[in-house]
């Protein structure tokens, strides 16, 4: 099997990214884990963000002040060019997917609806009740139906055929026949998403969201970037962690105390309160819980009752539902039992603004990558804009640079590293090994919780990088995988187990590493940010026993660093 | 402790399909794929079944669960009593344990042209469509694709060409969007041997669907849209 683009995951930035290459005139195959509509993408609730100006009060928003509003928000860890291509971008690419179905909500005058999102200056979050990802998922991947794309959906990715600098393609398990395959292409994008599952206690994320996605190129010879930028998102839903969307606050929903108190007015401008960036949020609200004024120490309330049942069932009416069948608890009747909880990785693969990076012909898009646009915190509703832009611009570059080339089968880059997965396959399947491998999942995911959440520091930090490593070696010793052929959900977990691991040792390794405070990553012994020694670039090289850590510059441009004030 | 009796089949072993049971602890407000990764991780690493985002908006783990079709991710096992019997979708060719052939059910949905046809082209802002007009599609395009519908469905049983409720449904969405210019194209269609005709309004399809959507009653509006276009002479066959 051959292709031009090779389109690794079946999301917002794979499927765009799919779309764009096939329209430049590439043969193009989707490889996906799961069936695209199942992506991770599908749970984004709350909108995407373009400065349209249909909101009444958004009436002067431009896409430059939304620049802006996105490097404050990264704390000025993005690269400003990039962040000027998306948000010039956002208009027409939202404009692109209104024609091409997609059921936006809308204001009276029939424009596409706006609400205000956390850090932004206007309201700019366009939206479509509180199933935003859920119907950008659906619009792409009736675009792809349409275009009769190649989708080879359960295809397992295990590794990066690379030889020589250069990318040959892929090998898969094909989970249908139980067999793995070499898939050859000029050009592989990944788009695999983001990687919350290292965190798996604690995270919005699906449990398809896992940390093999960013380490396979990562094993390949290909840097990460940014890897300790963890965002936790204000409210997850107590006990499960399910996002339950900014969108509740943009709506105008309150975080309650024990007391009683709407205690964001001690954090930020009573201007501001719920809707400051999601790391002050989150950081307000651990705070209340540990100082004792959280229900159960555990939780706040997400209080949504004043708004009334009609808004809430127009605009949250998911929120409701996940409400109901998960807590038993109605929001028109009921606070929300909310904790912050992980749910985005700002750094992944490093990249370019058409996502080349420094492996010829393998490209990144989407969450796994690191263009950089959200620096060391994202803000809500930059998210799905970054997959469908970045995802666009990397499907177009790299069908346009492959077809310039001649169709070329590296045949033997691909034959060896079948035969390598098909090795390790059998080794897997008749190790003699103790460890329950799920075990050291879940232990990873609480090291990951205690030691590198919301508040960092480095005794903790020490030794949660030891229990990590410690982690490594012990899954060096796991039990056999039982050779089931057909659907062997058991080997494709466990890989992504060791994908998990690897990530959080690049997690844990720049976290103890960067002796500041930016963003999501708070030291609580070195609480300031500090521009003169860190304002750059976290890069992480694989090296067996652990990531090698080199920096580079942020790309400036016309805004200077500030301090953030909200 | 709740007992689960989980179908389970591997061509790979020839062995007959069987149930399995497995015990699970109690845990408060476990769900029903909560148990099933309890068993994966702690019991039997063999047992295979779909899932992802675990909140009920992804449709990987749709299966039969209890006497019904469901996603096994909003499930609490204490709804459904100490036994919790497990089958896959139904009308679907088994691959092993709960994971089925979903082909079928995709191609299907392929062929009712699931994507805007809108009539010129397209404005340089966005198509105006008032809150009303958007009101139309509203429950139309909560559809996550899950196939409990279509595993439901006695008419899919026993003919493999019917269009089947997920498609269905997804064609009265853009047949109402304000926004779409081929409805008489579809309506004739949808109106052809395998389409809304063959429906027999059974109600499964409304009964079991996780996002309270109705099937049932919107193919039962694309026949009186069809009929109508026909006696008005509007509906022409297309390729």
């Amino acid at each position: 099997m051959f292709y031009d683009v090779i389109i690794v995951g079946g999301g917002l930035a794979g499927m765009r990214a799919a779309i764009a290459a096939h329209d430049a005139g590439a043969k193009v195959g989707l490889i996906s884990k799961i069936h695209p509509v199942r992506s991770h993408s599908g749970a984004a609730q709350g909108g995407i963000n373009a400065a349209l100006a249909n909101h009444p009060q958004g009436k002067d928003d431009t896409p430059e002040r939304h620049a802006y509003d996105t490097i404050k928000g990264s704390d000025f860890l993005a690269d400003q060019d990039a962040v000027e291509i998306m948000t010039s971008a956002a208009p027409g690419i939202i404009f692109e997917f209104e024609h091409w179905g997609c059921p936006f909500s809308r204001f009276e005058d029939g424009s596409i609806a706006q609400r205000p999102f956390g850090g932004a200056g206007f309201p700019r979050t366009c939206y479509g009740a509180d199933r935003t990802g859920l119907y950008l998922l659906h619009t792409l991947f009736e675009q792809v139906v349409k275009r009769k794309i190649d989708v080879l959906y359960e295809r397992f990715v295990t590794k990066l055929a690379v030889k020589g600098g250069r990318c040959a393609g892929v090998i898969v398990m094909n989970l249908h026949s139980g067999e793995f395959q070499a898939i050859g292409g000029n050009a592989v994008i990944f788009a695999t998403g983001g990687s919350g599952r290292v965190y798996s206690v604690n995270t919005t994320n699906a449990h398809a969201s896992t940390g093999l996605g960013v380490v396979i190129p990562y094993w390949a010879g290909v840097p990460l970037e940014d890897m300790e930028f963890i965002q936790f998102h204000p409210t997850g839903l107590d006990g499960s962690s399910i996002l339950m969307t900014e969108g509740c606050r943009g709506e105008g929903g309150y975080l309650i105390n024990n007391k009683g108190e709407r205690f964001m007015k001690n954090y930020v401008s009573e201007k501001i309160m719920e809707l400051a960036p999601r790391d002050i949020t989150a950081r307000a609200m651990q705070t209340e819980i540990n100082e004792g004024r959280g229900f159960e120490d555990r939780y706040l309330h997400l209080d949504l009752r004043h708004l009334g049942a009609k808004k809430i069932m127009e605009r949250l009416p998911g929120i409701r539902e996940i409400c109901l069948n998960f807590k038993s608890i109605d929001p028109i009747k009921d606070p929300i039992p909310v904790h912050p909880a992980m749910h985005y990785t700002m750094g992944g693969i490093e990249c370019d603004k058409d996502g080349m990076t420094r492996v010829d012909g393998f490209y990144a898009a989407g969450e796994c990558a690191c263009v950089s646009v959200h620096g060391a915190n994202r803000l809500g509703g930059n998210s799905l804009l970054d997959t469908v832009v970045f995802g666009a611009r990397c499907g177009r570059h790299a069908a346009d640079r492959v077809k310039k080339m001649s169709q070329t089968v590296d045949t033997d880059t691909l034959d060896s590293a079948l035969k390598e997965e098909k090795e390790r396959y059998q080794r897997l399947c008749s190790s003699s090994g103790k460890e329950n491998p799920y075990t050291i999942k879940n232990e990873l995911s609480q090291v990951m919780m205690d030691k590198f959440g919301i508040f960092r520091n480095e005794t903790d930090m020490k030794k949660g990088l030891d229990e990590i490593k410690i982690l490594k070696e012990r899954f060096n010793h796991i039990r056999a995988i039982p050779d089931t052929g057909k659907f062997n959900y058991d080997f494709l977990w466990v890989t992504e187990i060791a994908g998990n691991i690897e990530a959080g040792l690049c997690i844990a390794t720049g976290a103890l590493a960067r002796a500041e405070s930016r963003g999501s990553h708070f030291r609580i012994d070195f609480s300031k940010r500090n521009d003169e020694q860190w304002l750059k670039h976290s890069l992480f090289t694989y090296a067996p026993d652990a990531p090698q850590l080199t920096y580079k510059a942020v790309t400036m441009g016309k805004y200077k660093p500030e301090e953030r004030k909200y | 402790m709740p007992t689960f009796k989980v179908f389970r089949y591997n061509p790979k072993t020839g062995d007959q399909a069987y149930f399995q049971s497995y015990q699970l602890p109690e845990i408060k407000g476990m769900t029903v794929l909560e148990g099933l990764y309890y068993i994966l991780e702690n019991i039997d690493p063999t047992l295979a079944f779909r899932s992802s985002c675990r909140q009920g908006v992804c449709g990987s783990c749709a299966m039969h669960i209890g006497e019904k079709y469901r996603l096994a991710c909003e499930t609490q096992i204490v709804d459904i009593g100490n036994t919790v019997t497990i089958r896959p979708l139904a009308h679907m060719k088994i691959i092993r344990d709960l994971v089925v052939d979903l082909d079928p059910f995709f191609a299907q949905y392929e062929k009712i042209k699931p994507y805007l046809i809108p009539s010129g082209e397209p404005p340089t802002r966005e198509f105006k469509q008032s809150p009303a007009q958007r009101a139309k599609i509203d429950f139309h395009v909560d559809c996550i694709l899950c196939a409990c519908c279509y595993g439901s469905c006695p008419v899919v049983a026993t003919d493999e060409k019917y269009l089947g409720p997920h498609a269905l449904l997804k064609a009265l969405r853009y047949v109402d969007d304000s926004r779409d210019g081929a409805t008489y194209e579809r309506l004739a269609y949808l109106a052809s041997d395998f389409g809304v005709f063959r429906c027999h309004t059974i109600f499964n399809c409304q009964q079991v669907c996780p996002k309270d959507l109705d099937p049932t009653g919107a193919i039962g509006k694309l026949k009186m849209k069809a009929l109508w276009a026909k006696f008005t002479g509007k509906l022409r066959k297309t390729g």
